[in-house]
């Protein structure tokens, strides 16, 4: 299922539900990826990119304490984390919170529900995009 | 209570359970619901804001929320656990989400807020809204679940 993607590279999850990170999780291990870190809102996400190498994150809207976006907007404005792929699995798919999530530089978009062919389709578009 | 304010939350909690958990979820009739108490054993409620104000709930008996974790992170749950009060706020999360969605295409914006969980024997639900609670009865194959909305007119 994989096929020529670079599956020892390391992804961050983000989301406030334990469900949806191990749903993401599960998708992420069937593509062959092992290497699958964790956190629970966007400042825990910052804090994880500040000490690991991360090379993609996958991350919820609608999150307590910094949301997706937020966190989207931190990551575009770090010298360090700028270039960084993100994809945003959220209950948001209104037209105004897509180009919102687009202007601020989001990869690619996943709306809720999705099934895990969905998800593999739309990861696959960004390390397609991003080269990984 | 106008139907186009229930409706898309019908949709919504049958597109998620099948898109989610592979499960066919079959509404019965409606009921106007008089009390606090929940019809099941775990139960999430979300709030909404907006173009009216209320709020979604919903309670799953323990067989059928099993079952729907159980589909949804291919695991084997015996019983209601952390994971399982984790996944039903998660699935209020969707559910409200998607039907956000369908009446913003109508013209009704609403915000929502984060879901809070609750569970155990006798447990209650109380919406956000002095308004009619119409609750609406699903069955599936392992079991039922109620989802109730709430809005202030």
């Amino acid at each position: 299922m994989s096929g020529s993607l670079d599956v020892k590279k390391k992804v961050l999850v983000v989301d406030d539900f334990s469900t949806m990170r191990k749903i993401v999780r599960n998708v992420l291990k069937q593509l062959g990826f092992e290497d699958i870190v964790e956190a629970d809102n966007g400042a825990n996400a910052l804090a994880v990119l500040r000490n690991e190498k991360i090379d993609l994150v996958v991350t919820d809207w609608n999150m307590p304490q910094m949301d997706g976006l937020e966190l989207l907007e931190n990551i575009r404005a770090n010298d360090m984390t700028k270039n960084l792929p993100v994809l945003m699995v959220t209950a948001e798919g209104m037209k105004e919170s897509v180009i919102a999530a687009v202007k601020a530089g989001v990869d690619n978009y996943v709306v809720k529900p999705f099934t895990a062919e969905t998800l593999s389709e739309k990861l696959e578009q960004v390390f397609k995009k991003r080269g990984i | 209570m106008d139907v186009k304010y229930i409706n898309p939350f019908l949709n919504a909690t049958v597109e998620v359970l099948k898109t989610m958990a592979f499960m066919e979820a079959r509404a019965g009739k409606p009921y106007l619901k008089t009390n606090h108490s929940a019809p099941g054993d775990v139960s999430a409620i979300i709030g909404i804001t907006g173009h009216i104000n209320g709020s979604l709930s919903l309670t799953f008996s323990s067989s059928c929320i099993i079952k729907i974790v159980d589909n949804m992170l291919g695991e084997n749950f015996q019983e209601i656990n952390d994971d399982i009060k984790d996944a039903v706020g998660e699935l209020t999360n969707m559910i409200s989400g998607v039907a956000r969605r369908r009446l913003s295409e109508i013209g009704f914006c609403f915000k929502i807020a984060i879901p809070t969980v609750v569970s155990g024997p006798g447990h209650q639900i109380k919406h956000m809204s002095k308004g009619p609670t119409i609750a609406i009865p699903f069955d599936t194959t392992a079991g039922s679940f109620t989802v109730e909305i709430n809005f202030s007119r």
